[in-house]
């Protein structure tokens, strides 16, 4: 298990499940303060896993820099072409409803999961 | 001068419901305060929610509140990161963030933010704007992203915006201002409106 934890969020990775799950709110500023994210998914990226997943089902709120986050990561995910992305996503949240369909543009093998 | 881009909305109705909240920059550093546009962005979300109420006979009340609240706790967070982002420091002219509500035949909400800046960043600002009311905000933002991908310290910019754009259907304006003060300040006011 991997964990990075900031005031409002929590990010943990389960090796078992080739699962990162994003709690809370991230609203991080710029970039620089989301790289330890993208890096810690980049590396799990690396391990050429046949499925990596992404549960964001418990993140209630994330702003534009942690959409280009994302964003970087599926464009790298898609360059790579291993690993079949999974995102698993709440229906309850509104911004995921509206922005997370943007990733799919990206990488249009991406599966979105609506629970 | 004063010159107006987009959608703007000059004169708003003075009897309708609204909020303002000011931020004085030389009180405390922007840095040391970023965790405010969080807090700020969410109180307006949740007290913006009493003019939504929640009906029993009427199930999509509640989608509609949550709704209303996600978009505005959105959009206020990103103007407010953009005005902290892009003020010029050199000057105390105070960052103005207000939220209007104008009930007609549809309620639209309005959220603006004014903020100084600084020359270059003026002139960067203007012309992203140009690029932006020139394209195709969809196609843009796909650019934007795969941009930002190639530049491993770049987020793609103009991304909170396009996201108000093409996510939440937002209409946006900008007002450019000279203030009249002793040293010359140039403003700008960002106004984003979203019918619900």
């Amino acid at each position: 298990m991997t964990e990075i934890k900031g005031e409002n969020y929590t990010v943990i990775y389960d090796s078992n499940l080739a699962t990162i799950s994003f709690q809370g709110s991230l609203r991080l500023g710029g970039m620089s303060e989301y790289q330890p994210i993208l890096d810690l998914l980049n590396d799990i990226l690396s391990k050429n896993l046949p499925t990596m997943t992404l549960d964001l089902q418990e993140l209630d709120f994330l702003n534009s820099s942690g959409i280009s986050m994302l964003s970087k990561f599926i464009i790298n995910a898609r360059k790579h072409q291993v690993s079949q992305i999974i995102i698993k996503a709440s229906a309850n949240i509104p911004w995921q409803g509206k922005s997370l369909k943007n990733l799919q543009r990206l990488l249009p093998i991406l599966q979105l999961e609506f629970s | 001068m004063t010159k107006i881009i987009g959608e703007f909305k000059t004169e708003l109705p003075k009897e309708q419901e609204f909020l303002v909240l000011g931020f004085s920059p030389t009180s405390i550093p922007i840095q040391q305060r970023w965790r405010n546009n969080g807090l700020s962005a969410d109180f307006v979300a949740d007290y913006l929610t009493t003019f939504f109420p929640i009906s029993d006979d009427n199930p999509t009340s509640k989608l509609r509140q949550e709704e209303v609240k996600g978009a505005v706790s959105f959009i206020a967070n990103e103007l407010l990161e953009n005005a902290m982002k892009f003020h010029d420091n050199s000057s105390d002219y105070p960052i103005k963030f207000e939220i209007n509500l104008l009930e007609g035949e549809d309620v639209t909400v309005i959220l603006q933010v004014t903020n100084s800046v600084n020359f270059d960043d003026f002139q960067k600002f203007y012309d992203f704007i140009q690029e932006l009311i020139n394209s195709d905000p969809d196609d843009f933002y796909i650019h934007q992203l795969e941009k930002s991908s190639e530049d491993e310290n770049s987020s793609a910019s103009g991304l909170g915006l396009l996201t108000m754009i093409n996510d939440y259907g937002a209409k946006l304006g900008w007002k450019f201002e000279n203030q009249e003060t002793p040293v010359k300040i140039t403003t700008v006011t960002t106004m984003v409106q979203i019918s619900i």
